[in-house]
């Protein structure tokens, strides 16, 4: 008997995808990152559409302001950046302050460079900035920006930091940023100064709340201040700063509020005002109730994630096993051929990743569903009428294409590329952001579903399909060459499942066995639903998603899925016709 | 038990599928071990050890196979989770050789073992209280699998969940019971399952009469089970049995209640399948979750189709012969072996619906004939 | 040849001895059973009297295969009331308690167990405990033996006694069933589409069996053979769209207004 590693059935099924995805997250560079502030902003623009509009001019005058504030003085920033290779760590504050005030555009790259620990002093005192990795480092002039050669990390001196400083530097880069024309980079400043606040940054916040126009970025800083009033000695200082916090969603809110309703060791409350203790209560009650329902959006957006990927996995069968009755055990290695076939499409145009997992989408389809055909046509139609046989079968063959798999490609995971405008996440709040590539295989599956749909409803062959379906020897006497339809529906079932798996190979990794974790999880789905019902199929994908998803925070993800399982059995033992059922006398046949 | 033997008797003189069995059966189990026991090593009719327990697992995967033939040959219920159950036995022993390590253990813990006290455990959970008992682990190789069986088989039985409908949900169970044995929570080792097994009732499980033991043991639980399998068909029972596979409408209108029988039989092949896995267990020395994977049940499934459903001996032939296969396959030419095994699933249900069994007697037939 | 003599000797297993104190064995009333918004049977009631042979027709649709569905507890309706006798409520039953409470039924398109020989078919059917334990270890009394020699003979089956069902052509399968419904030795038996299939001679013989169980069994015959339905009915019932449309004797029905334009009008 196989000693199978029950891992290898696990390394592919749903429940450790978003692990997975998370990984590759941290994979992907700065370019998600950037990406991921681009979606969030554009979100952000997009729900102040209006506002945003009517701030424009006053958003310009501003910036014409700061331009002109900035007069260049390159031979003392480049003094003081010498000085600072051998000042002690508290003169380096002082230095800095000063290259900020003399030089703003150096003075951040220079900070940004030091916080990265990528800013070194030549031989010569000249101070650089280094790029890249190894011995050979690339060198800008600190001062100017120029290009500044190369060198060998050896000949350099590294401008070292310490934790107060490091502190500081962010509160530096992030003051420097309020000035940004941009609001998204204000606006993202202001939130980094709220992780450390001190009397310096609450009075340059202060200080900028007069001139900042961008509604978003008055009142984070509103909020900052709000913070920062908090610790304040005057009673209705910290009552209304507590009165103004409710309902704020960031996790400083949170954690700065929470203290105020706790008692110390003695007994006594933390905070002694009665008014600013229930005010801090009540926001602090409102926050929480605002994050348990943005978390449970999230919930709900994962479970229909991971709703559409069972859908998306299971549609194709409910074509196959729903509409013609046939059990096909190698639907799974289907949906993993349309991975592969994403994965080969990326190999052969690794210029462009975009356009090669888009050209997939048709040719898994065509890989697919000419393979089916290759499957009804060889195999299935000597069985018809022999269910248990064709089961047999077809996981004969699911065994064949593994194989076939494991000796093409090797027996080890590929990864797939995700395009970039799959990559990153749409962030709604600080509670909520949901990720993007979701998004699209949320959006992706009711595509295909409704081109399912259309196909079946209002097509020729979607209506001898039907006709076979219901009555064989009847569609063959009014003419439909039942063989033909066979055939076709089979591939349409199967070219599906590739499909699926080019939306899979978006989530997971690519191997050989991708296939089984998803044949089991299809049939529940199919069978849930209801047999020969795209609609049932559907609802019983999302809702089992939503369950699977909904159990996961309290049981864990193997035991979600076990619970799910064990439902689906005893559910499937209740109603062995699943959720929508067909009726009548030829359905019980 | 008067009646029994002189079925046996009839049986003998009968069937001769049957009269081939127990021939081979006792002729194995005989000449095996004294082949082992009587020749000296290097001599050309010396039978290793290793090949003595190589068999005595064959065996324990036949009995797997007549219990999954019981069903599916003569009631038309292919489960594709029937070593859910064979496992379920196999932990059941597991359990008790684990419990027999004692002090012996990594860290000579003398209750709990190893895995536990990694995991940092500090008492024996319940369901592992007894099983140092060898009568009460025994009973449990045989209550745990009727238990789940007999559960599982009420509420399917009784919603006439049928055909492939029932094979998916059986091939869920397993796969549920799975993952939910690969969790260090469940109490059942994990991953790694229960191993380091050293001895059974006081019997060094490595020693040689231990094995040959163990080996003839295994040969008469195969003996006991095909025959008592050969008098439920034979019974007004079995009759019922294949007039449900046929016509279990019809059977209901003439009163019997199928899914009586149904769960009856299914139950009675659970435990025959757990009692296959606790023979397993201490040949192969260790039972890990594993066992349980879906592609295991196929697997038996295939043994079946392939010797001849139906036959019960069919079934016992083809777990030798693909297992036999395997292991040549495995060691020759490790890559092929799932396109063998992926063929003969094709093969056999395209070309040999009644497996050898059927060739062979189809060959007979066609001798006579000309 | 005294068919139902022989079958009353046999021993009747059942618990409580059905309640014919009305004469009534089948009450239907106001049943109706819809597929998908199709009516298969629309209100309807049906008595059937004890010891009573009764014929029922009507055109294809009319619901006489769902209206035996109901009876033997296939189908469960929508509304309505089934008892058997004054006591057996049908629709609280399931199939085999049904059967076992003294419901026989022969299909429409005739079921026998293929894989099993004539003898083993009539010995599956033979009237008795049949749970699971008894049957495991039940062994055939001289007594039953006799009886399906006895069956056999009927049936006309003794020379095939030992022939695999699946062998027998659709006449002798047509009779094999009848055969098994003697061996079940139910108190009402509905017989569906008897002689679709038989020689005259075997139909002059199907009609002179059900006529002789007639009196001390209930017989309800489904059937589209109206020569047949003639030459045995005493009580005709047409039925049509689901509920019934006339009763009374082929005559009388035949001379009704209401069935002609079902069979024969537009």
């Amino acid at each position: 008997m196989a000693s199978l590693h029950p891992e290898r059935f696990l390394q592919n099924s749903f429940t450790d995808a978003p692990a997975r995805i998370a990984g590759r997250e941290n994979d992907v560079d700065m370019r998600s990152v950037l990406s991921t502030w681009l979606i969030g902003a554009a979100a952000l623009l997009w729900l102040n559409g209006a506002r945003a509009q009517d701030e424009a001019p006053a958003a310009e005058t501003t910036t014409q302001a700061t331009a002109e504030a900035v007069a260049p003085a390159p031979q003392g920033v480049a003094g003081l950046l010498r000085a600072l290779a051998e000042a002690s760590y508290s003169e380096k504050e002082d230095l800095l302050k000063q290259i900020v005030s003399e030089d703003a555009k150096a003075a951040s790259a220079v900070l940004k460079a030091l916080l990265d620990s990528r800013l070194y002093a030549k031989a010569d005192g000249t101070v650089v900035i280094a790029t890249g990795d190894g011995d050979t480092l690339q060198l800008s002039d600190a001062a100017t920006g120029e290009t500044a050669g190369s060198a060998s990390s050896d000949e350099l001196k590294r401008i070292g930091t310490n934790n107060a400083l490091r502190k500081a530097l962010r509160g530096m880069i992030a003051q420097l940023q309020l000035s940004n024309e941009d609001a998204d980079v204000r606006l993202a400043a202001v939130r980094e100064m709220m992780r450390s606040l001190d009397d310096s940054t609450v009075e340059v916040l202060r200080a900028h709340r007069q001139n900042e126009n961008d509604g978003d970025v008055q009142s984070a800083i509103d909020v900052g201040l709000a913070l920062a009033d908090l610790q304040s000695d005057d009673t209705e200082v910290r009552l209304a700063a507590a009165r103004h916090l409710d309902g704020e969603l960031a996790s400083e809110v949170y954690n700065a509020l929470l203290p105020l309703t706790e008692n110390n060791e003695d007994g006594s409350p933390k905070e002694a005002d009665d008014r600013v203790r229930s005010a801090a209560t009540a926001a602090v009650r409102s926050i929480e109730r605002k994050r348990s329902f943005y978390s449970a959006i999230e919930t709900l957006f994962f479970g229909l994630s991971l709703g559409s990927v069972l859908v998306l996995a299971a549609i194709g069968l409910a074509i196959t096993f729903g509409v013609m009755g046939i059990i096909n055990m190698a639907h799974g290695e289907l949906i993993m051929l349309g991975a592969y076939t994403a994965y080969v499409m990326q190999q052969l145009m690794p210029q462009h990743i975009a356009a090669a997992t888009l050209l997939s989408i048709p040719m898994a389809f065509i890989v697919s569903g000419l393979v089916g055909v290759a499957i009804e046509r060889g195999i299935v139609r000597f069985l018809y009428g022999r269910p248990l046989e064709t089961l047999l079968a077809t996981f004969g063959l699911s065994l064949v294409l593994q194989q076939l798999v494991r000796s093409i490609f090797s027996p080890l995971n590929r990864s797939v590329s995700t395009p970039e405008f799959m990559s990153g996440s749409l962030v709604i709040n600080d509670a909520l952001s949901l990720t993007t590539n979701r998004l699209y295989i949320v959006v992706f599956m009711f595509v295909v579903f409704i081109g399912l749909q259309t196909l079946l409803k209002r097509t020729s062959l979607g209506l001898k399909v039907r006709a076979v379906s219901l009555n064989r020897g009847m569609a063959r006497a009014m003419g439909v060459k039942s063989e033909w339809v066979d055939a076709a529906t089979f591939g349409l079932g199967s070219g599906i499942a590739g499909v699926a798996g080019v939306a899979l190979s978006q989530l997971t990794n690519v191997g050989p066995n991708l296939g089984q974790a998803y044949i089991i999880d299809s049939f529940m789905v199919v069978v849930f639903g209801g047999v020969g019902n795209l609609w049932g199929t559907l609802i019983s994908g999302m809702s089992l998603g939503v369950i699977n998803k909904l159990l996961e925070p309290w049981a864990g993800a193997v035991m979600a899925k076990i619970l799910v399982l064990v439902f689906l059995i005893v559910f499937i033992q209740k109603r062995p016709r699943g959720l929508f059922p067909q009726k009548g006398r030829m359905a019980e046949g | 038990m008067k009646n029994q033997t002189s079925f046996i008797g009839q049986l003998l003189r009968s069937d001769l599928g049957s009269r081939i069995f127990f021939g081979l059966l006792l002729l194995t189990a005989v000449l095996i071990p004294t082949l082992n026991l009587l020749t000296p090593e290097g001599s050309a009719l010396h039978v290793p050890i290793y090949t003595v327990t190589l068999l005595g697992k064959y065996m324990s995967y036949a009995l797997l196979a007549i219990a999954v033939d019981l069903i599916w040959g003569y009631c038309g219920i292919l489960s594709l989770g029937h070593t859910a159950f064979f496992a379920l036995g196999g932990y059941a022993m597991g359990m008790y050789l684990m419990r027999q390590i004692g002090t012996r253990g990594v860290y000579g813990d003398p209750l709990l073992p190893d895995f536990m006290v990694f995991l940092n455990w500090k008492e024996l959970p319940w369901f592992w209280q007894g099983m140092d008992l060898f009568w009460f682990a025994m009973l449990m190789v045989v209550v745990a699998p009727a238990l789940l069986a007999y559960v599982f088989g009420w509420f399917a039985f009784r919603s006439r969940v049928t055909g492939v409908y029932l094979s998916i949900i059986t091939q869920a169970l397993t796969y549920a019971l799975l993952l939910a044995f690969f969790r260090n929570e469940m109490g059942f080792g994990g991953n790694n399952g229960l191993t380091d097994f050293k001895d059974l009732l006081g019997f060094d499980l490595q020693a040689r009469g231990t094995r040959i033991a163990l080996f003839l043991t295994t040969a008469l639980f195969l003996g006991i089970g095909y025959a008592t399998c050969r008098f439920i068909i034979g019974s007004r029972l079995g009759r019922v049995v294949e007039a449900v596979r046929d016509a279990e409408s019809r059977t209901r209108f003439i009163g019997y209640k199928v899914e009586n029988v149904k769960l009856w039989l299914w139950t009675f092949s659970a435990i025959l399948a757990g009692i296959a896995g606790a023979l397993y267990v201490p040949q192969v020395g260790i039972i890990n979750p594993g066992e349980f994977a879906p592609i295991n049940s196929i697997e038996v499934v295939v043994w079946v189709a392939v010797g001849g459903r139906g036959t019960l001996y069919g079934a016992a032939l083809g777990a030798l012969v693909v297992n036999y296969a395997k292991s040549w396959f495995t060691a020759a030419l490790p890559e092929v072996w799932l396109y063998a095994l992926g063929a003969l699933f094709v093969g056999v249900t395209l070309f040999l619906p009644q497996g050898i069994v059927g060739l062979v007697a189809r060959i007979a037939a066609k001798r006579k004939a000309s | 040849m005294n068919v139902g003599r022989m079958l009353g000797q046999g021993q009747r297993s059942r618990a409580p001895k059905l309640d014919l104190s009305h004469n009534i064995i089948l009450y239907l009333e106001d049943i109706s059973v819809s597929f998908d918004g199709f009516k298969a049977l629309n209100n309807l009631n049906l008595y059937i009297e004890a010891g009573e042979l009764r014929c029922i027709i009507g055109p294809n649709g009319a619901g006489k295969t769902t209206m035996m569905d109901v009876i033997t507890g296939k189908t469960r309706p929508d509304v309505g009331s089934a008892w058997f006798g004054q006591t057996v409520d049908l629709l609280t039953l399931r199939e085999p308690e049904i059967a076992a409470a003294g419901i026989g039924r022969k299909f429409q398109k005739p079921t026998v167990f293929p894989s099993h020989t004539v003898f083993e078919n009539l010995e599956l059917a033979m009237a008795g405990d049949k749970s699971v334990w008894k049957t495991l270890f039940a062994k055939l009394s001289s007594e039953q033996l006799g009886r399906i020699d006895e069956v056999l003979r009927i049936i006309g089956l003794t020379e095939r006694v030992d022939t695999l069902a699946g062998g027998l052509s659709h006449g002798q399968k047509q009779w094999l069933e009848i055969g098994m419904l003697l061996c079940q030795d139910p108190e009402l038996l509905l017989v569906d589409e008897p002689v679709a299939g038989m020689t005259p001679q075997e139909t002059e013989k199907t009609a002179e069996l059900l006529t002789s169980l007639a009196g001390k069994h209930s017989v309800v015959v489904v059937e589209h053979d109206m020569a047949f339905v003639r030459s045995i009915a005493r009580t005709v019932t047409v039925l049509h769209q689901g509920s019934v449309l006339a009763e009374g004797s082929m005559d009388q029905v035949q001379n009704d207004p209401k069935v002609i334009e079902v069979y024969l009008g537009d």
